[in-house]
């Protein structure tokens, strides 16, 4: 079975892009299934079974999502071998920008939208600056000039991905895209052992605890204070 | 070609200095490195701690990795800035029943306009797409595409900043808090063009042309009119944008001059294609594609007649135009405004 790794900022058309590009990968015959992960509410596995594909999703609730992540998907891929997929996709929700849930020899996507801002590029860390492929969407509303500028921009910051710009609605560009994400030959049998393409943020303080009071007394363990000197 | 070892003992200003595309790789990291700039890179990289790598999300090798690519494909990028698009060429796949198209091979020159007729879903995103992809009959439609005449590098496929198609549309809009010099000069800047201000002034001037009401520099992109907003983005596409082929998806309302919008693109020897329902800017058109069940059903270059029918309906045109300026002023409509 083929893993992926898709992951992208909320709202940036992960899942209509993984939709339609799985229907490309379905007409070829390829069995295709699907986990999402995401933090409080999600109605995206509607979307999966609407379209045919066996899905499962997480919710991390208190947790921290990319936490989450890591100490789930060597169970979920268990699951998508059991179900005898060709393909398991995994779509995540970056929430601090800071994570990325790519696993080094996995395939990973990473999903931006063209209505994000052209700074954001710069503000997206580890979720855009080590993913394989970047899918640029919602390219039909903005214009040509600013299309061709935050692609740059992506290019800048993530010099060796493939970019590509497809729209969620039409799936225009989404076959081409199936193109390069199932591969016959590459297998992945197990998770186990395998690590993260970057370490996941720090995060030992108290309020991680449940403290929800504000004041010095209360603050324990890794905490940081802003530097509001003058410079 | 440069070697790692080169880039760990070089400092980010000599760098900058060798390789002044950099500037916008390392305005891109979160690391300050403007800050280091006269120490070598193996220097900063030892000095930053382990919290500091961490907090700016920073992984050594990764880095360097991506610097090495940034230069090698920057520097292979500014010198295949002068690959020129002269043609683009269809060869015939199939539509979506699978029956062969039957054009055998359709060829667009550039400075030429293709008009793509065919009710919505026929297959319009296919073909574009189709162009985009510069299929090698390994999609759908099993078509493949030729630049130049010949079979194109992977370049057009896979190279950032590369990109065959440019598209213009009427579900367009600027969403950049910017003035329209800032915005002309960030997109100029992003192709890597040294002096924008001579092109950020042709532009404008370009787009004021073809828009009703005249905008200046300083006015914010988004507080453009439609009509100007428009004429901006197509004057902007024409010269700026490094695509060959530009593709015009209904303009039919777009409140600018037509013509005057498809000469100034033709004039930056681009290859036009256009998907109108509109009889005008179809028979404006050298020859028109006409798409029906996913395929490209018939090709129909322009006729002598046709090019006489266009003339006849221009001037229904502009009398409707006519009309509109009188409506609009106040007037009252009688058969002396609807005269020739």
């Amino acid at each position: 079975m083929n893993l992926i790794t898709v992951s992208g900022p909320p709202s940036s058309g992960k899942t209509a892009i993984i939709i339609k590009t799985a229907e490309a990968l379905m007409q070829r015959g390829v069995k295709i299934g699907a986990v999402k992960f995401d933090c409080l509410y999600t109605e995206d596995d509607i979307a999966y079974e609407k379209a045919g594909i066996p899905v499962k999703k997480g919710l991390s609730g208190s947790l921290c999502p990319d936490h989450y992540f890591v100490s789930n998907i060597e169970a979920v891929h268990e699951w998508g071998m059991k179900e005898g997929f060709d393909l398991l996709v995994s779509e995540s929700a970056g929430l601090c920008n800071r994570c990325s849930p790519y696993i080094k020899e996995i395939k990973a996507v990473c999903v931006i939208d063209n209505l994000s801002g052209i700074n954001t590029p710069k503000k997206i860390g580890p979720m855009l600056r080590m993913a394989d492929i970047v899918v640029i969407t919602k390219g039909d509303i903005v214009s040509q000039a600013e299309r061709e500028v935050f692609a740059a921009r992506v290019h800048s910051v993530n010099p060796a991905a493939i970019v590509m710009n497809i729209n969620g609605l039409t799936g225009q560009g989404a076959y081409e895209l199936s193109t390069l994400l199932y591969d016959k030959e590459k297998n992945i049998d197990s998770l186990k052992g395998r690590k993260l393409r970057f370490s996941m943020p720090s995060a030992l303080c108290s309020y991680c605890l449940g403290e929800t009071r504000i004041g010095e007394s209360y603050q324990m363990g890794n905490v940081r204070k802003i530097n509001l000197e003058e410079n | 070609m440069v070697s790692r070892d080169y880039l760990l003992k070089n400092t980010p200003a000599g760098l900058l200095k060798e390789f002044p595309f950099l500037s916008s790789f390392f305005a891109g990291q979160t690391f300050g490195f403007e800050l280091k700039a006269e120490e070598s890179l193996q220097q900063i990289i030892q000095e930053m701690d382990e919290a500091g790598a961490e907090d700016n999300a920073f992984d050594a090798e990764n880095f360097l990795t991506q610097l090495h690519d940034f230069i090698t494909q920057m520097n292979a990028f500014l010198g295949h800035d002068k690959d020129i698009v002269e043609s683009l060429t269809i060869i015939a796949g199939k539509d979506k029943s699978g029956h062969p198209e039957q054009f055998g091979h359709l060829v667009f020159n550039k400075s030429t306009i293709t008009s793509i007729v065919g009710p919505t879903g026929s297959g319009k995103s296919r073909l574009l797409a189709d162009i985009e992809w510069v299929a090698q009959a390994d999609t759908p439609t099993g078509r493949s595409i030729l630049v130049n005449g010949e079979k194109p590098l992977t370049d057009w496929r896979f190279a950032s900043g590369k990109k065959l198609v440019a598209q213009l549309s009427q579900n367009m809009n600027f969403v950049m808090d910017l003035t329209v010099s800032e915005f002309l000069d960030l997109h100029a800047k992003s192709r890597m063009i040294v002096n924008p201000e001579h092109v950020v002034e042709k532009i404008i001037d370009a787009a004021n042309d073809l828009a009703g009401e005249k905008f200046r520099g300083d006015t914010p992109i988004t507080s453009l009119s439609g009509g100007q907003s428009r004429a901006l983005m197509i004057a902007d596409t024409a010269m700026l944008s490094s695509s060959p082929v530009v593709l015009i998806d209904e303009i039919e309302n777009a409140g600018i001059d037509r013509k005057k919008a498809l000469q100034i693109l033709i004039g930056q020897e681009k290859i036009v294609l256009m998907a109108t329902h509109d009889p005008i800017l179809a028979l404006m058109a050298d020859q028109r594609i006409v798409i029906k069940n996913g395929g490209i059903h018939r090709v129909i270059k322009t006729t002598a007649i046709e090019k006489v029918m266009l003339e006849k309906l221009e001037k229904a045109d502009k009398k409707l135009q006519k009309l509109r300026t009188a409506l609009r002023s106040g007037e009252i409509i009688d058969e002396n405004i609807y005269q020739d």
